[in-house]
C-alpha cells in the first residue's frame, strides 16, 4: 500500500504519520490515534456522530480522508474536558439536562454545538434546532439536547 | 425509606459518555486483533451454485475465508429462540396455535432467502483489506421466484421460503372471547377496514458489532457484543458450537441503543467467536450502516382486516380481526409480537365480543423481530383508527366514542376475558383511563381548541387534533436477577442480569439500593452487562428492567440489610432491633457513638474462626435474589397530537404533542420523561417518515439515511408531559414499565389529527407513514369523490 506522510495537529498535539491514501480521517483518529470518542454511525455523512473540528469548523470525519487533513488543526471530543478533569460548560449542560441516553451520538452533538456557540452565544430555539438538525439522535427525541444547548449558551454569554 | 427513589438523580453514566471515554464494542482494541467482513446475498431468493474464493484468498493480509460448506456440521443453524417462543400449556389450549420449525444457516449453504443474508466471512489484517477480499469473492446464483407480498406468499403455487414446510404460514392462532360473530349481527352498524403498519427499522445510532477472544489455557471465549441479551447469547453460542455455558463469557459494554432488534442472537455472534478460536487471535466485526439496513432485523409489518360492530350511540359491541404479520424469511420470536398484538388491541376499552385470528407469513425479506412496542403500535393504530372512523360515521366527536367505551376506574382490576402470553389472566392491575383522558383534554384546552379550529379553518389553516390511548403489559417475566454484596473494602457492589442500552441502569438501580442500605447512590457500584457474576439473567426488552431488575435489587438489598444488621448486632452485642443504619455505619439508636462501619462489618463477616455471622447464616455479605413477577403490570397513556396540514404539498406539521402517562411508581422522573420523549420521537418517525421499502425483486430501496428518513430536531416537538401514579399491585415498589410506551401511540394520534384537520373532506388514513406524496394522493382522491357526489 502507498504510504503518504501527513503532519497535523490533533487536540493541540503535533502528529506525524504515514498513512494509506484511502484511510478515512475517522478511522485514522480512532485506529491510529486511539481517540475513540469520535463515533462512526453511518459512514455516509448523514448522522453526524463522527463530527470533529478541522481548522475550527465542524466537519464529518467519515467524509474526509486522513491525507486531506495534512497541515490541519483537528479537534475531537477528547479536547473538551477541562485540565482538572472537570466537564466543560457544554458537557456539564448535557449531563445536567439528561441530553443523552446511550451516548453514542453525543460526541458529534458536542462538537457541532461547541463550534456553533463560539459564533452565536445567544441563539434562539429555532437557531439551536437548525444547528443540531444535521446530527441524528435515536434515543432522546432532541428536546433535552435543545435545553442543554440553551443552558450552555447561557453560561457562555455570562 | 425512599430518599432517592422518586428523585431526578443525575446519571452516573454521563461522565464517560460526554468525555468520549465510554467503551462501545467498536472501541475495543486488543493485541493481535484482526477484522472480519461479511459477504452478503445480493439476491432475495436464489440457489447458490458456487462460491469462488481463490482470488480473495490470495490477497495479502487475508487470514481466513469461510463459506457455509466450511462450517457444515460444525456450527448449527440459528433457530427460533426457545426462551421467547415457549408457550404455557393453558395458553396453547386457549389459542390452539400452529408453530412450525424454521431456521437460518449462519452462513447460507444451499440457498439465500433475503438480500443481506450472510454467505461468507473474510478475516484480514484490517477492515480495508477484508473489504477488498470480500469484493473478490464470486458467488454464482441461480435465481428463484421472489415473494415480497405476504398475500402472494399465501397463494397455493407460491415458492416456499423455508423449503421443509408445506406452505409459507409459519404460525397461526385464534383468540376469542364473547361472540363477535353474533355481535356483528346484533349491531346497528358495521364497519370494515384494512389497517396496516409498514415494516420499519429500529436504527440505533450504534450499529451491531462483536469482538471475541479465545483463551487456550482455560478453553474459554470472551465475547463482547452490542447486545440487549448477553445471557441469551451465552446460551445460543453454547448450543450452536457444542460448548458448555461455563466456556463462554459475554460482555455487553456501552451499547449505543437497541430498541429490540439488538435482542435475540445473530449469525455474526456465533461466527466471530468460532473464528477467534480458529485463528487463535481476537477477531472484531463492526456492522456498517448499509449492512444494518439490509441485515439487522426489521419490525412491525402487519396487515389487519377488521369488522367492527357498533350501535348508534357509539357503543362498540364487538371486533373481529384477521391479521397477517410479514415475518420475512425466518420467525425467530414465535408469537411475541403477534400475541402482544392480539391481547393489546382493545386497550383501554370494554369490548366484550372479540375474535382475532393471526397468520405469521414468510416472505423473502429480512427477518422481522420485536421493536419498541413489539406488536402494540400496530394494534393501537388499528383500535384508535376504529374509534375515529366510528365517531365520524356517527357524526360524533371521537372523545364521545372514547368515553362511551372506556373502562372505568371502579372496574379495576379489570378482566379482559383472555390470557396474557405468560398464561395469566389478562387483568389490568390499576389505573384510571377516563381521568387520564380528562387530564389530557384539559392540558390542551380541547373545547377551546375546537372553537379556535373553526375559525382557523375558515381562514384556510387546516389544523386538527387526534387522540390515542393505550394500555400496555409491561415488565414481562420470567425473572430478573440481582446479586448485592459488600466487599472487603466496605463497598456495596450490585450485579444485575439486565443490561442497558442507554436507559440509565447504573443510576436508577443505585437509587433503589441506596434507599435500602441507607447510602447515597454514588456509594454504590452497579455492574451490568456481564454473564460472569450471575448464574442467570434475562435482559432488557419488553419495558421490563425497572419492574423486574428494580424489584430484584430492592429485595436483595433489603435481605442484605437484614444480614448487615445481624452481624452488627453480634459485634455490638445488642439486638438488631436496637440498631439503625446511616452513611455506611450501623449504630445503637440510644447510643449513636457505639457503631461499626460497613467495612468493619464486612471484615467480621469473613469466613474463619472469628466470623461474627450468626449461626444459620452463610459467612460473607452477599445476597442473590431472583424476582419472578406474577404476570405483567399495566402502564397506560393518553397521547394528543395537534397538527397543521398543508393541503397543497401534503406536508404535516406537528404543532404540539401532549401526554398523560401512568408508569406506576417512578424511580427517576428525569429518566422516565426522557424515555417518554424519546419513544414519542420514534413514534413520530413511524407516523410520518419511516418505512423499509423493497421492490418486487426483494431488493431493498431504503439502504441509507437518504432513503430511510429518521426524524431530526426540526420535526420533533417538546412533548408536554403529565403523570398519573397508580401503583402496580404486582411488585413491592409498585413499578410499571415505561421504555416502550412513548413509541406506541404517535401513529394513531397523528393519523387521527390529520383526518381531523382535513375534515369535512373525508380522508381515511389506514396506512403509514403519512408522507407528503401519499397524503397528497389521498386528498386528491377524496376531492374527486366529493366532486362526484356534488355533481350527482
Amino acid at each position: 500500500m502507498d504510504g503518504v506522510k501527513i503532519n497535523l495537529k490533533v487536540n493541540g498535539q503535533d502528529i506525524s504519520r504515514e498513512v494509506d491514501s484511502r484511510l478515512l480521517l475517522s478511522d485514522f483518529i480512532r485506529e491510529s490515534l486511539y481517540l475513540t470518542g469520535t463515533h462512526i454511525g453511518c459512514e455516509h455523512g448523514v448522522c453526524g456522530a463522527c463530527t470533529i473540528h478541522v481548522n475550527g469548523d465542524p466537519v464529518r470525519s467519515c467524509l474526509m480522508l486522513a491525507v486531506q487533513a495534512d497541515g490541519c488543526e483537528v479537534k475531537t471530543v477528547e479536547s473538551l474536558i477541562q485540565e482538572n478533569g472537570k466537564l466543560n460548560y457544554l458537557q456539564q449542560a448535557f449531563s445536567d439536562n439528561h441530553a443523552l441516553q446511550c451516548g453514542f451520538c453525543t460526541p458529534g452533538f458536542l462538537m457541532t454545538v461547541s463550534g456553533f456557540l463560539e459564533e452565536n452565544s445567544k441563539p434562539s430555539e429555532d437557531e439551536i434546532k437548525k444547528c443540531i438538525s444535521g446530527n441524528l439522535c435515536r434515543c432522546t427525541g432532541y428536546s433535552n439536547i435543545i435545553k442543554a444547548v440553551k443552558q450552555a449558551a447561557q453560561t457562555v454569554s455570562n | 425509606m425512599t430518599k432517592y427513589v422518586g428523585q431526578s438523580v443525575k446519571r452516573r453514566e454521563d461522565y464517560r459518555l460526554v468525555t468520549g471515554t465510554g467503551q462501545f464494542v467498536g472501541d475495543i482494541r486488543m493485541a493481535n486483533m484482526v477484522e472480519a467482513v461479511f459477504v452478503r446475498s445480493t439476491h432475495a431468493h436464489a440457489t447458490i451454485k458456487g462460491i469462488d474464493i481463490s482470488e480473495a484468498q490470495a490477497l495479502e493480509g487475508v487470514h481466513v475465508i469461510l463459506t457455509g460448506m466450511d462450517i457444515d456440521g460444525i456450527i448449527k443453524p440459528l433457530v427460533q429462540f426457545e426462551s421467547h417462543c415457549a408457550l404455557p400449556p393453558n395458553l396453547e389450549e386457549a389459542i390452539n396455535p400452529t408453530i412450525h420449525y424454521c431456521y437460518e444457516d449462519v452462513l447460507a449453504k444451499n440457498k439465500v432467502m433475503y438480500v443481506g443474508q450472510p454467505i461468507a466471512v473474510v478475516v484480514a489484517d484490517n477492515r480495508y483489506v477484508a473489504e477488498d477480499a470480500a469484493d473478490l469473492i464470486k458467488v454464482e446464483y441461480e435465481t428463484l421466484t421472489v415473494v415480497v407480498d405476504p398475500f402472494k406468499s399465501l397463494e397455493k403455487d407460491a415458492p416456499l421460503i423455508q423449503e421443509h414446510l408445506q406452505n409459507n404460514v409459519q404460525s397461526d392462532f385464534h383468540v376469542t372471547t364473547g361472540n363477535a360473530v353474533q355481535s356483528l349481527k346484533d349491531a346497528d352498524q358495521i364497519l370494515k377496514a384494512r389497517i396496516q403498519t409498514p415494516r420499519v427499522s429500529s436504527n440505533p445510532l450504534e450499529t451491531r458489532g462483536v469482538v471475541s477472544t479465545y483463551e487456550n489455557r482455560t478453553d474459554q471465549f470472551h465475547i463482547y457484543s452490542s447486545t440487549q441479551l448477553p445471557f441469551e447469547i451465552r446460551t445460543y453460542i453454547a448450543r450452536s458450537l457444542d460448548l458448555v455455558e461455563q466456556q463462554i463469557r459475554v460482555t455487553a459494554p456501552d451499547v449505543g441503543g437497541g430498541f429490540g432488534p439488538k435482542g435475540g442472537v445473530h449469525p455474526e455472534e456465533i461466527l466471530i467467536p468460532y473464528l477467534s478460536k480458529l485463528l487463535k487471535r481476537p477477531v472484531k466485526w463492526i456492522e456498517d450502516r448499509l449492512e444494518h439496513m439490509t441485515s439487522a432485523r426489521h419490525s412491525r409489518d402487519q396487515i389487519h382486516d377488521v369488522e367492527v360492530a357498533f350501535n348508534q350511540d357509539g357503543t362498540i359491541l364487538g371486533i373481529k380481526d384477521h391479521f397477517i404479520i410479514d415475518s420475512g424469511a425466518v420467525n425467530y420470536f414465535g408469537l411475541t409480537c403477534a400475541y402482544n398484538s392480539a391481547y393489546h388491541l382493545r386497550g383501554a376499552y370494554k369490548i366484550p365480543n372479540y375474535d382475532v385470528t393471526c397468520q405469521i407469513v414468510l416472505t423473502n425479506k429480512t427477518p422481522n423481530v420485536p421493536f419498541r412496542g413489539a406488536g402494540r403500535p400496530e394494534v393501537v393504530f388499528v383500535m384508535d383508527r376504529i374509534i375515529d372512523m366510528v365517531a365520524r360515521r356517527l357524526k360524533k366527536d371521537p372523545v364521545e366514542v372514547m368515553r362511551k367505551n372506556m373502562i372505568q376506574a371502579e372496574d379495576m382490576p379489570y378482566d379482559q376475558g383472555i390470557l396474557v402470553k405468560d398464561g395469566a389472566k389478562l387483568i389490568y392491575d390499576s389505573g384510571d383511563y377516563p381521568a387520564a383522558l380528562d387530564q389530557g383534554l384539559k392540558m390542551i384546552d380541547y373545547e377551546g381548541f375546537r372553537e379556535q379550529q373553526k375559525e382557523l379553518k375558515k381562514q384556510g389553516k387546516l389544523v386538527g387534533v387526534g387522540i390515542s390511548t393505550y394500555v400496555e403489559g409491561t415488565g414481562a417475566g420470567p425473572f430478573e436477577s440481582a446479586y448485592v454484596t459488600i466487599d472487603g473494602s466496605g463497598q456495596v457492589v450490585a450485579y444485575l442480569g439486565s443490561s442497558p442500552q442507554g436507559q440509565g441502569h447504573e443510576t436508577v438501580f443505585s437509587q433503589i439500593c441506596a434507599d435500602e442500605l441507607m447510602l447515597s447512590p454514588n456509594d454504590i457500584t452497579i455492574r451490568v452487562g456481564d454473564t460472569t457474576n450471575l448464574a442467570f439473567g434475562a435482559g432488557t426488552y419488553a419495558s421490563r428492567s425497572a419492574v423486574n431488575a428494580g424489584s430484584a435489587i430492592q429485595i436483595a438489598s433489603a435481605k442484605l440489610r437484614g444480614k448487615v444488621l445481624a452481624v452488627a448486632a453480634a459485634m455490638l452485642e445488642v439486638e438488631s432491633s436496637d440498631l439503625q443504619m446511616e452513611n455506611g455505619k450501623v449504630f445503637v439508636k440510644t447510643n449513636p457513638e457505639k457503631c461499626v462501619t460497613y467495612k468493619e462489618i464486612a471484615k467480621a463477616a469473613r469466613p474463619g474462626n472469628r466470623c461474627r455471622v450468626p449461626g444459620g447464616m452463610e459467612p460473607g455479605l452477599q445476597v442473590t435474589h431472583y424476582f419472578v413477577p406474577p404476570t405483567v403490570t399495566f402502564s397506560s397513556s393518553v397521547h394528543i397530537a395537534m397538527v397543521e396540514v398543508d393541503k397543497e404539498t401534503g406536508l404535516v406539521e406537528l404543532k404540539g404533542y401532549s401526554v398523560v402517562h401512568d408508569a406506576g411508581k417512578v424511580i427517576n422522573p428525569m429518566i422516565v420523561d426522557g424515555q417518554v420523549q424519546g419513544g414519542i420521537a420514534q413514534g413520530i418517525g413511524a407516523a410520518l417518515f419511516e418505512e423499509v421499502v423493497y421492490d418486487e425483486k426483494g431488493q431493498l430501496l431504503t439502504g441509507s439515511y437518504m432513503d430511510y428518513l429518521l426524524p431530526t430536531s426540526m420535526e420533533i416537538p417538546t412533548v408536554e408531559k403529565s403523570h398519573q401514579e397508580f401503583l402496580s399491585t404486582r411488585n413491592p415498589l409498585g413499578i410499571k414499565g415505561v421504555g416502550e410506551g412513548g413509541a406506541i401511540s404517535p401513529p394513531a394520534a397523528i393519523a387521527n389529527a390529520v383526518v381531523d384537520a382535513l375534515d369535512p373532506l373525508e380522508i381515511t388514513i389506514n396506512q403509514l407513514p403519512i408522507s407528503p406524496s401519499k397524503l397528497r394522493n389521498w386528498i386528491k382522491e377524496a376531492e374527486r369523490k366529493k366532486f362526484k357526489i356534488e355533481i350527482g
